[in-house]
C-alpha cells in the first residue's frame, strides 16, 4: 500500500546555487503526481531531496506524517524507490540486477514475479542486461526498485531516453503498477502529453519554488491554461 | 667502468636525448621542452641526492636518515596530491598512505632483521618504497575520481537501492586498486626474463656477486608488492569516503568543481 509524502519548506543549497528555494507539495497516497516545470526549476533535484540522495539544507520530507529527516536513509530508500531517466545498470545478470537491492538487504525476491510484473521475458534473466535495448533495459531498472517492495516510487523522466513505442509501453507499465500494486508514484516529466495520459496530480516547480498544485481536470481544464503555456515555455 | 667516472661520460650520454628531442620535433609531438625539463631536472636532482646522501653517511645519524626520509614522504605525497586534482582532502591522504606504506614496510624488513638499521640500506630501499608508493597513490586516487566522476549514475542507482557508500563504490575500488597494483606484479612476473631491475644492475655493475645482488633483488621486489598493496588499499578505502557524507549520499560540489 503506497504511502502519503508531504513536502513542506523544502531548501537546497549547493555553493551560490540556491537549486530548491521553499518547495513545498502534497503527494496523496496511491496516486501518480506528476512533476513538471522549465529545465532547471529543480524536478530532479526534489525527488533526490524525497529520498536523501541529497541532504536537504532545510525543510522536511513526511512519509505518512512522520519526518524522514531522522531516518536512516538507507531503510528510508527501501520505502521510497527511484528510477532514473537512464537505466544505470552494473549487474552481470538481468537476474542478479533484480536481486541487487534484496541481497544487500539480506533478503530474497522472485525474480521471475518482478520481470513478469515489468513485462520482461524469463528468458532473459540470465542475459547480461548491457545486450538489451534501452527499453528492456529501462524496465529491469523498474524491476530491480520494485524488488525492495518500495511504497513510494519516484521516476525521474523514465522516458526521455527512449522511442515512442517503448515510451508508450513504459506509460502503461507506470499506470498499472499505480493500479496493481497501490504505490504512490512520482513523476518527472516535461512532455505535457505524458502527464495528461499518465498522471492524476499535477505540481508545478519554477526556479526551485513550487508554483501550484493542481488535479489533472484541473491542470488540463481552461483554467490552468497559463501553468501548461508556462511549462511549454511559451510564456 | 672507466668511463662512468667522468661527469663527461654523463654528458656524452645526453647524445641520445638530441635523438628523441630530434624526433619529437619531426613528429610534431610537442614534447621538446617536457624532455628538456626533465633531463636538467633528473642531473640536479640526483647530483643533490648524490651530495646529500654522502654527507647523512658521514654524519652516522638516525635522526638525519628520518628526516631525509620523511622529506622524500613529503615531496611524494604533495606530487600524488597534485595528480589527484579534484580529489577532497588529497594531500593528507597522499601523505598517510605513503608515510604507512613506507614505514610498515621498512619497518618490518628492520624487524625481521633482513636489512640492517644503516643509511646505506635505509635510504636507497626507503627511497624506492616511496617512489612506488606515490606512484600506487597517484594512479588509485586519480582512478577513483575519473570512474567516480563517469560512473556517477551507476553509483547514484546503487545508493538508491539502499547500498551503502562502501556498497555502491565497490566496483569503482575494485578497478581502481588492480589498475594500480597490476604493472608492479606483472613486472614483478618478469623480472630476471625482461629486464633485470634497477637494484641488481647497480649492484652487478658496482662488483657485487650476482647472487648477492639476486638476494637483495629478490628482498626488494617483496618489499615493494607490499608497499604498493598497502598504498593502494589505503588510498582507495581513504580517498573514497571525502566523496561522500556520512548519509550515504555522493557530495555534488566536489565532483562538479572539479
Amino acid at each position: 500500500m503506497g504511502l502519503e509524502v508531504e513536502i513542506s519548506g523544502l531548501r537546497y543549497t549547493v555553493g551560490k546555487a540556491e537549486i530548491l528555494q521553499g518547495v513545498s507539495a502534497r503527494i496523496p497516497e496511491a496516486e501518480i503526481t506528476a512533476v513538471v516545470g522549465p529545465s532547471g526549476a529543480g524536478k530532479s533535484t526534489l525527488l533526490r531531496a524525497i529520498n536523501r540522495l541529497i541532504e536537504p539544507s532545510s525543510g522536511e520530507v513526511y512519509l505518512d506524517g512522520s519526518p524522514t529527516s531522522g531516518m536512516d536513509p538507507l531503510v528510508l530508500r527501501r520505502k521510497i524507490g527511484m528510477v532514473f531517466q537512464l537505466p544505470a545498470l552494473f549487474g552481470a545478470t538481468v537476474e542478479s540486477e533484480v536481486l541487487y537491492g534484496p541481497r544487500l538487504a539480506g533478503k530474497d525476491a522472485d525474480a521471475a514475479r518482478l520481470l513478469e510484473v515489468v513485462g520482461l521475458d524469463i528468458s532473459l534473466s540470465s542475459r547480461d542486461p548491457q545486450t538489451l535495448s534501452v527499453g528492456q533495459q529501462q524496465r529491469v531498472s523498474i524491476a530491480r526498485t520494485l524488488a525492495l517492495e518500495p511504497e513510494v516510487l519516484l521516476m525521474d523522466e523514465p522516458t526521455s531516453a527512449l522511442d515512442e513505442a517503448a515510451r508508450l509501453k513504459i506509460e502503461d507499465l507506470i499506470q498499472e503498477l499505480n493500479a496493481r500494486l497501490n504505490l504512490t508514484i512520482v513523476l518527472v516529466s516535461h512532455a505535457l502529453d505524458q502527464v495528461e495520459r499518465v498522471a492524476g496530480r499535477v505540481v508545478l516547480l519554477a526556479e526551485g519554488r513550487s508554483e501550484g498544485e493542481w488535479s489533472k481536470q484541473e491542470f488540463f481544464s481552461k483554467e490552468g491554461e497559463l501553468a501548461r503555456r508556462f511549462v511549454s515555455g511559451k510564456l | 667502468m672507466q668511463g662512468l667516472e667522468t661527469v663527461g661520460s654523463a654528458l656524452l650520454t645526453l647524445g641520445l636525448v638530441a635523438v628523441a628531442v630530434a624526433l619529437s620535433l619531426y613528429e610534431r609531438l610537442d614534447l621538446e621542452r617536457d624532455i628538456a625539463i626533465a633531463v636538467v631536472r633528473a642531473f640536479v636532482q640526483l647530483a643533490a641526492i648524490g651530495y646529500a646522501i654522502n654527507y647523512i653517511f658521514g654524519l652516522e645519524s638516525p635522526v638525519a636518515v628520518v628526516l631525509l626520509l620523511s622529506g622524500m614522504v613529503g615531496f611524494a605525497a604533495w606530487t600524488s596530491a597534485r595528480r589527484a586534482r579534484g580529489v577532497p582532502y588529497a594531500l593528507p591522504v597522499a601523505a598517510g598512505t605513503i608515510g604507512v606504506a613506507a614505514v610498515a614496510t621498512v619497518g618490518l624488513l628492520l624487524l625481521l632483521q633482513v636489512i640492517p638499521a644503516t643509511a646505506r640500506y635505509l635510504i636507497p630501499l626507503g627511497g624506492m618504497v616511496i617512489g612506488n608508493a606515490m606512484n600506487t597513490t597517484s594512479l588509485t586516487l586519480a582512478r577513483v575520481r575519473d570512474d567516480l566522476t563517469e560512473q556517477r549514475l551507476k553509483v547514484e542507482a546503487a545508493l538508491a537501492l539502499g547500498a551503502t557508500s562502501r556498497q555502491a563504490v565497490s566496483p569503482i575500488l575494485k578497478t581502481a586498486l588492480r589498475n594500480a597494483m597490476l604493472p608492479l606484479i606483472d613486472s614483478t612476473k618478469t623480472t630476471g626474463i625482461i629486464f633485470l631491475p634497477g637494484a641488481m644492475v647497480g649492484m652487478i655493475i658496482a662488483g657485487a656477486d650476482p647472487l648477492e645482488a639476486a638476494r637483495l633483488q629478490i628482498v626488494v621486489m617483496y618489499m615493494l608488492l607490499g608497499s604498493v598493496s598497502i598504498a593502494a588499499i589505503l588510498a582507495g578505502l581513504l580517498s573514497y569516503r571525502s566523496f561522500f557524507t556520512t548519509r550515504h549520499q555522493l557530495r555534488p560540489d566536489q565532483l562538479l568543481d572539479k
